[in-house]
């Protein structure tokens, strides 16, 4: 079958895609679950261990508070109570820690710092796993949803008021909504428990950051409710029996910049202090409250309203809690807390005997015994007391051991999966680089031996060997797999579906050797040899590939991208000079018959076959070209690169991202603060400017004009949101969500990308316009820079005119006047739009994900847009330069087959990182950063591949219309 | 011809790369507490001072391009003074390169000038010596099959392995073993001189390995 190269590499990248779900289900490992899940709440609570004697309690013990009220504050970092900041905005907070009956901890929160997964741990004392992030980003939680309570537990609330919060920069009315009702409630006094979830701090941190004055004011309101609600317990007190409890903690901290996701200090680590009065009162003053885990909380509050524990908990007691009661209680409550810790061990782990926390288990078990017949046979000793403080301490002892070991418990991967998914991708990525040759040949065209007969036994014999390597992986299996959970008919459709590709391979392989036989004996290619540019595209992407290996360089992949695009500068800077003032490659050469060291020999691309297009492209720069420009072009030709370089070292110093240097200040927080809105302003309002003036160019006068207005409409959304202000209107006091302005710019949007369609139908089916095809495409870029525009947050506006200014030069200045080939095009293409995802504040992180970019326009959360836009946010730089290389490879109709070129490489350049970087996280899966580091660059590399997809579906589709034209 | 020159140049080469260690040991006998990667900027400095007179010795006793006609004192100063001139230039570009590069702007200005120097001594000032505030000359050198002597092949060589090193050296920054030489610049500095020390080793040795093929225009 012959295809050509265009759709031959989209087709591969969507099979890639596929191959890479299987990857990603088996990679994320399901979390530490018990298994007995059908007969909840059938087990009756264990009985007291007895050595002999016999005891009667074996019912739950009772409940030790009458009423608890649980104050969750989003993102409350622990030095907002307990450092400085706590001192100075809350002092009852504060007067309660240092002498009020409190105990007062730091709750250490496990990443993924994100809300959903946090209150999960918060209130189950379960560790979900990584993979809840990925659920996560499609639900409303991570959009900092107050619902998230009634949606995780549906059923369990008598009484809620679901309030909704989407908006972000929303920082005041989301909190009112929780506090309208709670004079009320605290009135009525019908209920057990309360919990109240405040979000707006986590709002101001997502727009501000923990050091903007917003804070404060926010913790003195927290503080005031805290004193609310504690008073009024209080006096409630006298009515019951019991006393009650007050729960003040965070669910995850907040970073230096302000937001969460990552596991550095400052997320993880959140203040838990818990107010009774049935504590003891402490004098004197603690500064370094106790690390706990944030899993501990859920057991301690089983234990406190006399429920059982949650089974799927991995958190131990908090012992000063009970540390009031009776010590035979003490002893029970420890007793129940390390029973269900270790059944939960006996589920997980299977050598669970030998564990050291087991052992301690069954050794505190005995004792305990021992101290029950004791003190049933006589009361109040000195002995009985002594034996048990040291059962105590045995239990305690037990409780940690078994709490870390069942924390530190890598749940298994799903290797079989995994490796389905790397084999598909592989083999993808052999195919891919083995047609090289023929797919960068003059024709862009490759046959692939699909129904090639030779190989037929072959297939079906690898058919047979795959599914039987099937049945007995999943017989024999263990531990849950996803892959053998698939029915029959999708599994076996992966099966065949690697199995041809495996006889593709074998058969391109054949012509492969038998045609490089018959090429080598003529010598085809006696002059041409490499540029150094292509030299250094080729190690930069080897450079890149590999050091996806190492935790630090996946951190700061930004620099890696910076750098290689300075030195692709420096390097096209070289060149422009060489052709200008040397003219060099019309010289005859000057006597040195062996060429220089740096100048590899063979003419080739990749894997050293020949590329016929390359070699064309040589003859062609030959004619030298200083003749053609004149005067100051050619001086403009020479300064473009560096222009270049001085705008990427601006934007450099725009977003400061990565992990290493990301509290160093950038322009972009300069901006944020609330001091610099006229700044902010007015850089806003001339991108805009810059954008419209080098859009504009390429447009018909229709879309000029939506354009115009379009932008104009994306800064009224900025003005209506307030981050912006209009020169006449400086003070905004009335924040609205900009819904009107917003829907009017995606009307704009909407109806430049239409026109644009429109435009490419009607060069393909009317007439062959060629300078209408190149407008309809210049169109569709454009609509998509003002919805980037739209998207972004207006100090990154200076990001989107310089990807337009740098587009720009370089078309004109450097890849026209140095004819470039369409292979090194679309890999500068590729580059610069890696360097501008960093540009834009990206990171591997998932906390630099703007999700702000969702809610643009809409009333209410609306799941499918809501992603769409944020993706499209996220990506507009990789997104951007991909349309660009579309327009500028159909406008500069050098040879027909230049876009299919280079929507083969843009294939290729994306799926050798990710398939090289799922078999580096396949051997690095026991890694100390594969949940820190690793994984969340994973998710990013399978998002991008997924966007990779849809660029080359739409270079495909432009293919397509060229082809059908001639 | 050929085996004379390729040992004058590889004893010149050789006592290039001495005065590179002499400037790491001699310090230490009169200064205190003086070492590589602490008092790296005494060092840098010591290094360039080095080199530099190193190279206008060997400028001096060598005399590579004989083909210089007599001049009058007047054209010797405006000469020197060109190429001092030449130098700074070469040193202030580079700084704006590693600027571009993502060097600090502000902070750390000094450091990152003095890398800048050491750069230009290792590739500038051999230039300078060979060919003289020549720009034409640079380019033919410069560019692909210009050379005329081993001198200049050479020269071509070590100038271009010092920038691959000094290149090579910014890899290890973003790593977070936190060692002192990771520190900016010191890596880019000891990856310059690296660089600068294997091209000179290397490129007698590539020359008299390919001294067979090579014939220079001239010759």
């Amino acid at each position: 079958m012959r295809l050509g190269s265009g759709t031959f590499a989209t087709c591969c990248v969507a099979i890639e895609v596929l191959g890479i779900a299987v990857f990603l289900r088996g990679f994320f490992p399901a979390p530490v679950r018990s298994s007995a899940r059908a007969e909840h709440g059938a087990e009756p609570p264990a009985p007291e261990p007895s050595a002999g004697a016999s005891s009667n309690w074996t019912t739950l013990p009772s409940p030790l508070f009458s009423k608890v009220v649980i104050v969750l504050i989003d993102a409350l970092r622990d030095d907002f109570v307990f450092g400085s900041k706590g001192v100075k905005f809350m002092p009852y907070t504060t007067y309660l820690v240092e002498k009020g009956a409190s105990h007062s901890f730091v709750a250490e929160a496990k990443p993924p710092t994100v809300t959903m997964p946090r209150i999960k741990a918060l209130m189950t004392g379960s560790l979900p796993g990584f993979v809840d992030v990925v659920r996560n980003l499609n639900s409303p939680a991570l959009l900092e949803d107050n619902e998230t309570w009634v949606k995780l537990f549906p059923k369990h609330f008598a009484e809620y008021d679901g309030t909704t919060s989407f908006f972000v920069s929303d920082y005041t009315e989301v909190d009112n909504n929780v506090t309208r009702h709670l004079d009320k409630v605290l009135k009525r006094g019908d209920w057990d428990m309360l919990i109240l979830h405040y979000l707006g701090l986590d709002h101001i941190g997502h727009i501000s950051g923990p050091n903007s004055p917003l804070i404060g004011h926010k913790l003195s309101e927290m503080d005031s409710v805290l004193m609310k609600i504690h008073t009024s317990l209080q006096s409630k007190e006298r009515e019951t029996p019991l006393p009650n409890l007050l729960v003040l903690c965070g669910d995850h901290g907040m970073s230096e910049t302000g937001s969460h996701g990552a596991s550095s200090m400052e997320e993880v680590n959140t203040p838990l202090i818990l107010i009774s009065s049935a504590f003891e009162r402490k004098p004197g003053d603690i500064r370094h409250p106790k690390h706990v885990q944030q899993t501990d909380v859920a057991a301690t509050l089983a234990i406190a309203l006399g429920l059982p524990i949650p089974k799927d908990s991995v958190g131990s007691l908090l012992f000063p809690v009970v540390e009031g009661r009776p010590m035979r209680e003490q002893l029970r409550f420890l007793h129940l807390n390390t029973v269900q810790l270790s059944k939960l061990l006996q589920e997980n782990v299977p050598s669970y005997e030998k564990d050291p926390g087991f052992e301690q288990f069954k050794m505190s078990e005995r004792l305990h015994g021992n101290w029950i017949r004791l003190y049933l046979e006589e009361k109040h000793s000195e002995v009985l007391f002594n034996l048990g403080s040291k059962v105590l301490r045995q239990y305690l002892a037990a409780l940690k051991t078994l709490s870390l070991s069942l924390s530190t418990q890598v749940a298994q991967y799903d290797m079989y999966s995994m490796m389905v998914g790397t084999v598909v991708v592989l083999e993808v990525l052999t195919l891919l680089l083995l047609s090289v040759p023929q797919a960068l040949h003059r024709k862009a065209e490759l046959e692939v031996p699909l129904s090639s007969p030779g190989f037929s036994l072959l297939f079906y014999l690898v058919i047979l060997v795959l599914s039987a390597v099937h049945v007995i992986v999943c017989t024999s299996a263990e531990s849950s797999c996803y892959f053998c959970g698939l029915s029959w008919l999708a599994a076996g459709g992966v099966m065949v579906l690697a199995s041809a590709l495996l006889c593709v391979i074998v058969s391109v392989l054949t012509n492969v050797l038998v045609g490089g036989n018959t090429s080598r004996k003529n010598p085809v290619h006696p002059s041409s040899r490499w540029s150094e540019l292509d030299l250094l595209i080729l190690l930069g992407t080897a450079g890149h590939v590999l050091s996806l290996g190492a935790s630090s360089f996946v951190e700061e992949e930004h620099q890696t991208w910076y750098f290689l695009v300075n030195t692709l500068c420096l390097a096209l800077s070289q060149e422009t000079y060489r052709n200008y003032f040397l003219g060099d490659d019309s010289e005859p050469p000057c006597g040195l018959h062996v060429e220089q060291g740096l100048d590899g020999a063979t003419p080739a691309w990749q894997d050293g076959s020949a590329c016929d297009a390359l070699e064309r492209d040589k003859g062609h720069r030959s004619p030298s070209p200083s003749q053609v420009l004149r005067g100051h072009e050619k001086w403009m030709v020479l300064a473009s690169p560096w222009l270049i370089l001085a705008c990427c070292r601006l934007l450099r110093s725009l977003n400061q991202t990565g992990v290493q240097w990301a509290h160093r200040p950038d322009l972009g927080h300069w901006l944020t603060s609330s001091d610099h809105k006229a700044e902010l302003s007015v850089l806003a309002a001339i991108s805009l400017l810059v954008v419209f003036v080098l859009v504009q160019r390429g447009c018909s006068s229709v879309s000029k004009a939506a354009l115009a207005l379009g932008l104009l409409g994306v800064y009224c959304y900025r003005a209506a949101i307030g981050s912006v202000q209009f020169p006449w209107r400086p003070a905004s006091q009335d924040i609205s969500k900009g819904i009107i302005e917003a829907r009017f710019v995606y009307i704009f949007v909407l109806g430049i990308l239409f026109t644009g369609t429109k435009d490419l139908l009607k060069s393909q089916v009317i007439a062959a316009d060629f300078k209408l095809k190149t407008v309809g495409l210049w169109e569709i870029h454009s609509g998509l820079v003002l919805l980037a525009a739209l998207l972004f947050r207006p100090h990154n506006l200076p990001v989107l005119a310089f990807s337009l200014l740098i587009q720009t030069l370089m078309t004109k200045f450097i890849w026209k006047p140095l004819r470039h080939d369409a292979a090194e095009i679309t890999v500068m293409h590729y580059w610069f739009g890696q360097a501008f995802f960093y540009f834009q504040g990206n990171s591997n992180n998932i906390a630099t994900v703007d999700i702000s970019a969702g809610f643009v326009g809409l009333d209410t959360y609306v799941e499918i847009p809501a992603v769409l836009l944020t993706a499209f946010g996220t990506y507009a730089g990789p997104v951007l330069w991909a349309s660009h290389l579309v327009y500028f490879l159909s406008s500069e109709t050098r040879s027909s087959s230049a876009l299919s070129h280079a929507c083969f490489c843009y294939a290729l350049i994306c799926s050798i990182p990710v398939s090289t970087y799922i078999v580096l996280v396949t051997s690095l899966r026991y890694h100390l950063f594969i949940w820190s580091v690793f994984s969340p660059k994973l998710l990013y590399e399978g998002m991008h591949l997924l966007i990779t997809a849809a660029v080359c579906v739409f270079f495909t589709a432009m293919d397509q219309t060229r082809l059908t034209q001639s | 011809m050929k085996d004379t020159d390729i040992k004058r140049l590889l004893y010149t080469h050789l006592l290039c790369i001495f005065s590179i260690i002499l400037s790491v040991f001699i310090p230490s006998l009169f200064l205190e507490n003086f070492s590589i990667l602490e008092t790296h900027l005494t060092w840098l400095c010591i290094c360039s001072g080095f080199v530099t007179a190193v190279n206008l010795v060997l400028y001096l006793a060598v005399k590579p391009n004989t083909s210089s006609k007599r001049s009058s004192l007047s054209h010797k100063v405006t000469r020197f003074l060109k190429c001092c001139i030449y130098f700074l230039m070469s040193c202030f570009s580079f700084h704006v390169i590693f600027v571009l590069y993502g060097a600090p702007l502000i902070e750390l200005a000094l450091e990152t000038f003095l890398f800048a120097v050491i750069l230009s001594t290792f590739t500038t000032v051999p230039c300078l010596c060979l060919l003289g505030p020549n720009l034409k000359a640079w380019l033919r050198v410069f560019s692909r099959n210009g050379v005329t002597s081993i001198w200049e092949n050479s020269l071509q060589m070590t100038t271009i392995s010092s920038f691959v090193g000094a290149w090579l050296g910014a890899l290890p920054i973003p790593l977070d073993w936190e060692r002192p030489w990771q520190v900016w610049p010191i890596s880019c500095t000891l990856g310059a001189t690296f660089g600068y020390v294997a091209g000179l080793v290397v490129s007698p040795l590539w020359i008299y390995w390919n001294r067979k093929q090579l014939t220079y225009k001239n010759n």
